[in-house]
């Protein structure tokens, strides 16, 4: 664990020292940089051996925090969620370092560094930490430095408003973590999680369940409690936003995970609502990415339906927990835990190659982009590639992920409680329908941003990015192409995690998972067909038309002599009918300025897909809070001897009351 | 050593590769007949795949590698299902647990990259048939997996297909009819729409602005329409003999007469879609919806069954 600790005081160092030569940027950057790939090379020694190997690493340090301990454990739970963390937060501090333009930056650089750094060290700490209070401390730390982050660009409006919702969104769900900390630990006497795990009868599960449901789900992304991800996702710069997406939220399933470990067994319910949670999030979530035009607000919903995933592959190994079935339990926990990776992967990949397609053309619209692919080759493929990864097509690591889910959601399917095939029923239906309306989304995503004609003079002027970016993008498309092919090893190697995460022992989880492990050696093989396929129809092709001609001319036209981009399909005509089937839920504004009279001067339709709940729940609830605390404002005037004066009073309150 | 578990696998797979474009002679043969005409020769579908491998090409200025890599990797994923699919009883080249999302995963594969082929011509057209391609896939996907549930179920066997196929003919009584009855009809449903047939999409018509898989397919020609085409024929194959091992389920043991038969099953199901074909006519695009939804609430109702009855 020294290694640990001495790859977290890099990071931190090296953004203090960033922090301090803000006024010159480029050292900043470089200092910060090169500190973040120290540090996360640190962590990782310990933390790949613990993946792969087992065993738990814990160290204890005396703090004089009342309640607290500095106590730390990195099992292999903790370790599945570290190696992603540290990997995607080198490969974003390479791609910032050339994003983040130090030219313009005007003393900001320093400061974003600093953040940045601090928030994968703070990150590590709260997969490590195994006490309530440090983990708290973490938390908050990494919250509000990502909140910085998202800030980077304050001087846009939206930019201020999207960093503000994401600052409320996850002091909400902080302040349950906190309701959930402190009656767990009352209960317990200390806020160590072992401790807490002992006296897990004594306290009222239920009820702290749901707290830790809402409040690691909030930063997680589930499905009501998901308005600020499609805010502060586009907001943030995109290396930013590929660390949040990809790992960042990743923090609330694991926290989620770790607080089922402190409860005893769970009741059914528990497997019943985070299902119906999942579903709700990976359909819902996945529909109004569908809905979006901008490519990075649709990252972020697409981010809702993975977590909504993950949350059904938790569901369902609850579900094997409650019913007595350690089948259904290895697989659920083991595809849920398999897809935070694989996510990872293709989500840090998409936003890496949104962040490009922003750099070069400077507009996230779909509608103004097109005709990339030949302009920016580079990124173009790898995009590609994380389209593919990310909607679970073979031979990529997600769809090894999905198989597993599938596989549990198979396995409750055939057991004798009616209860469980409903489940099945609907879990599968609801990876199903995510999984087609993904496709549907990125092909969206990927044939209107980068195929076909340029649909703005900007995108027609691009440029391919330069090679630290395209580099970076490059390693992560091979390894969502390895996680797929490697698949029999990779699930094994997932042994240690599940086993914690289920609280089941190595020896049922590795027999649980061996039923998928088995058939993952022909998903491998398939792969491996596929490519070879693929080679040998790409070589008769270029046989056969070898020393035939090849002519070139415009896209068929159906008689139209005079097409132009502009009567492309754009990502409004594209979503269209598949958003009209959710019309009840969605509600997508249309602006429509009908073509009038017998020679119509111009006519134009656009559309534009809120979020209902932001629209229907979030905005009324917090504008009646607004007016309600209005009636306090009297108190607030601005005189600092009398807000002194408060402070007395209140003082002298708590005093009388306490001597009482 | 049963011979079907060593050769059947190989020797269904092979049968495919060969026979599957006699199935689209079936169906036209059959249209022809109930139109009154002698319509084109049975094995029209192997001369058009001739003629057009030995072609040259004619590509638009506008289409990237992403064209060319549509019609490949949509054939390549085809071809890799099909060794996953046991032609009734005879299993699969390649079984497991788990093949069948395997299977429809390729499937999707195939269909992602024949989309983006038709995005990158920068066509409305071909943007029109694309969405609606995706669209009807999205509705058809839970349906099929649904279904397969119900069959696993019924069949008691471990989620693969060949073991599931292999088990119904034993596991066939009374009971269980209803449930590959309702599974059966929720397949026929899938068949025509995953592969753009009446009443989903016309393969016959001639106005762009209705076809679904032809007008993605506008721009490609020679060795590339070749593979499409094939690949079209393959997954017509898949779906007929996936049908056929389910409805007829000829399980002799005999590895001759259990292909022989659920091959001709296979045929017979082209029949049946000629007939459907000749007998009505496309809906409109909203009842489309309307049909997959209600196939899967078949596939849903059968899984109701498959658990009422086990229990």
């Amino acid at each position: 664990m020294a290694l640990f600790f001495t790859g977290l005081g890099t990071l931190v160092g090296s953004g203090v020292m960033a922090a301090l030569c803000y006024r010159r940027a480029t050292l900043a950057t470089r200092v910060a940089v090169t500190g973040a790939i120290f540090g996360a090379g640190l962590v990782l020694v310990p933390a790949l051996p613990t993946l792969f190997g087992g065993g738990t690493l814990v160290a204890s340090l005396p703090w004089s925090m009342p309640g607290a301990a500095l106590r730390v454990g990195l099992d292999p739970l903790a370790a599945l969620f570290v190696v992603p963390m540290a990997v995607l937060g080198v490969l974003a501090a390479i791609y910032g370092a050339r994003y983040l333009d130090p030219a313009h930056a005007n003393g900001t650089l320093g400061v974003h560094w600093l953040a940045f750094n601090t928030l994968i060290a703070s990150m590590l700490l709260v997969v490590v930490a195994q006490n309530g209070v440090l983990f708290l401390l973490a938390w908050e730390v990494m919250s509000l430095s990502s909140f910085v982050l998202v800030l980077y660009d304050g001087s846009a409006a939206e930019v201020r408003r999207a960093a503000w919702v994401y600052l409320v969104a996850t002091h909400l769900g902080t302040a349950c973590l906190l309701a959930f900390f402190t009656i767990f630990g009352a209960a317990a006497s200390s806020f160590d999680f072992d401790a807490m795990r002992a006296s897990a009868t004594a306290v009222p599960a239920g009820l702290l369940f749901v707290l830790a449901l809402i409040g690691f789900g909030t930063k997680a992304g589930f499905m009501p409690f998901h308005v600020w991800l499609p805010e502060a996702h586009p907001a943030a710069p995109s290396h930013v936003s590929a660390l949040m997406s990809g790992v960042m939220i990743k923090s609330g399933i694991y926290g989620l995970l770790r607080a089922l470990t402190l409860f005893g067994p769970p009741p059914a319910w528990w497997g019943f609502l985070l299902l119906s949670i999942g579903v709700t999030s990976a359909v819902l979530g996945i529909v109004l990415a569908l809905a979006q035009h901008d490519l990075k607000r649709l990252l972020a919903y697409c981010s809702v339906e993975n977590i909504g995933i993950i949350a059904v592959g938790v569901g369902l190994g609850l579900l094997g927990k409650a019913y007595g079935l350690p089948v259904l339990t290895a697989l659920g926990f083991g595809g849920a835990l398999l897809h935070v990776v694989n996510h990872a992967i293709a989500k840090g990949l998409l936003f890496f190659g949104a962040g490009a397609v922003l750099h070069a053309t400077d507009t996230r619209d779909l509608n103004r982009l097109g005709g990339l692919l030949c302009r920016m080759p580079l990124t173009g493929a790898t995009f590609c590639v994380g389209s593919a990864a990310i909607c679970g097509l073979p031979p990529f690591g997600a769809f090894v992920s999905e198989l597993l889910l599938y596989s549990a959601a198979f396995v409750a399917g055939t057991t004798g409680s009616p209860a469980l095939v409903a489940a099945a029923a609907i879990a599968i239906t609801g990876l199903a329908l995510g999984g087609g309306f993904a496709a549907a989304c990125f092909a969206k995503a990927f044939g209107i941003a980068f195929l076909g004609e340029p649909r703005s003079a900007a995108a027609a002027a691009a440029h391919e990015v330069g090679t630290p970016l395209t580099a970076v993008m490059l390693v992560l498309s091979v390894a969502a192409a390895l996680s797929g092919v490697l698949a029999p090893w990779v699930v094994g190697s997932l042994a240690g995690a599940v086993a914690n995460a289920s609280g089941t022992s190595l020896n049922g989880t590795t027999a649980g998972l061996g039923v998928a492990v088995d058939g993952l050696f022909f998903v491998s093989l398939a792969a491996g067909i596929l490519i070879a396929v693929v080679l040998v129809l790409t070589l008769t092709r270029w046989l056969l038309l070898r020393r035939r001609p090849i002519g070139a001319t415009g896209t068929w036209d159906c008689g139209y002599a005079r097409p132009s981009p502009r009567m492309q399909y754009t990502a409004s005509s594209f979503a269209a009918p598949l958003v009209e089937l959710f019309q009840g839920v969605l509600r997508t504004h249309r602006r429509f300025t009908p073509p009038v009279a017998i020679f119509p001067p111009s006519a134009t339709l656009s559309t534009h897909t809120p979020d209902t709940l932001q629209e229907l729940l979030y905005a009324p609830i917090f504008v009646g809070i607004s007016n309600a605390l209005a009636s306090f404002r009297p108190l607030q005037h601005g005189r600092v001897q009398l807000y002194v004066l408060y402070i007395a009073v209140t003082l002298g309150l708590l005093l009388l009351w306490s001597f009482q | 050593m049963n011979p079907s578990v060593t050769f059947g696998g190989p020797l269904a797979t092979a049968l495919g590769l060969v026979g599957a474009p006699l199935l689209l002679g079936v169906i036209n043969k059959t249209k022809a007949f109930f139109a009154g005409r002698r319509g084109p020769p049975l094995l029209q579908a192997y001369f058009d795949l001739v003629k057009l491998l030995g072609k040259g090409a004619v590509y638009s200025r506008t289409t990237t590698w992403v064209f060319c890599a549509g019609p490949i990797v949509g054939l390549a994923a085809t071809l890799v299902a099909l060794l996953f699919v046991p032609l009734g009883g005879v299993a699969a080249t390649f079984a497991f647990q788990g093949d069948l999302f395997l299977v429809v995963y390729l499937l999707g594969l195939g269909r992602f990259l024949t989309v983006l082929a038709a995005l990158d011509t920068g066509s409305s057209f071909e943007g029109m048939g694309a969405n609606r391609e995706v669209k009807f896939a999205t509705l058809a996907e839970p349906t099929l997996l649904l279904a397969l549930l119900a069959l696993i179920r019924v069949a008691g066997s471990p989620w693969s297909l060949s073991p599931t196929l292999g088990n119904i003919s034993t596991a066939s009584s009374l009971g269980t009819a209803p449930v590959i009855g309702l599974v059966a009809v929720a397949l026929v449903v899938l068949l025509l729409s995953e592969n753009s047939r009446i009443p989903v999409d016309d393969p016959n018509t001639h106005l762009e602005l209705t076809m679904i898989h032809e007008v993605m397919v506008l721009d490609h020609g020679g060795p590339d329409l070749a593979f499409i085409l094939y690949g079209a024929a393959l997954k017509l194959w898949l779906f007929a003999t996936l049908l056929a091992g389910i409805v007829v389920p000829v399980r002799t043991g005999n590895l001759a007469v259990d292909l022989g038969a659920t091959t001709l099953v296979a045929l017979a199901v082209g029949v049946v879609v000629g007939i459907v074909e000749s007998s009505m006519a496309r809906l409109r695009l909203i009842h489309v919806t309307h049909l997959l939804v209600g196939a899967l609430v078949l596939a849903a109702v059968a899984l109701l069954l498959a658990v009422g009855w086990s229990r």
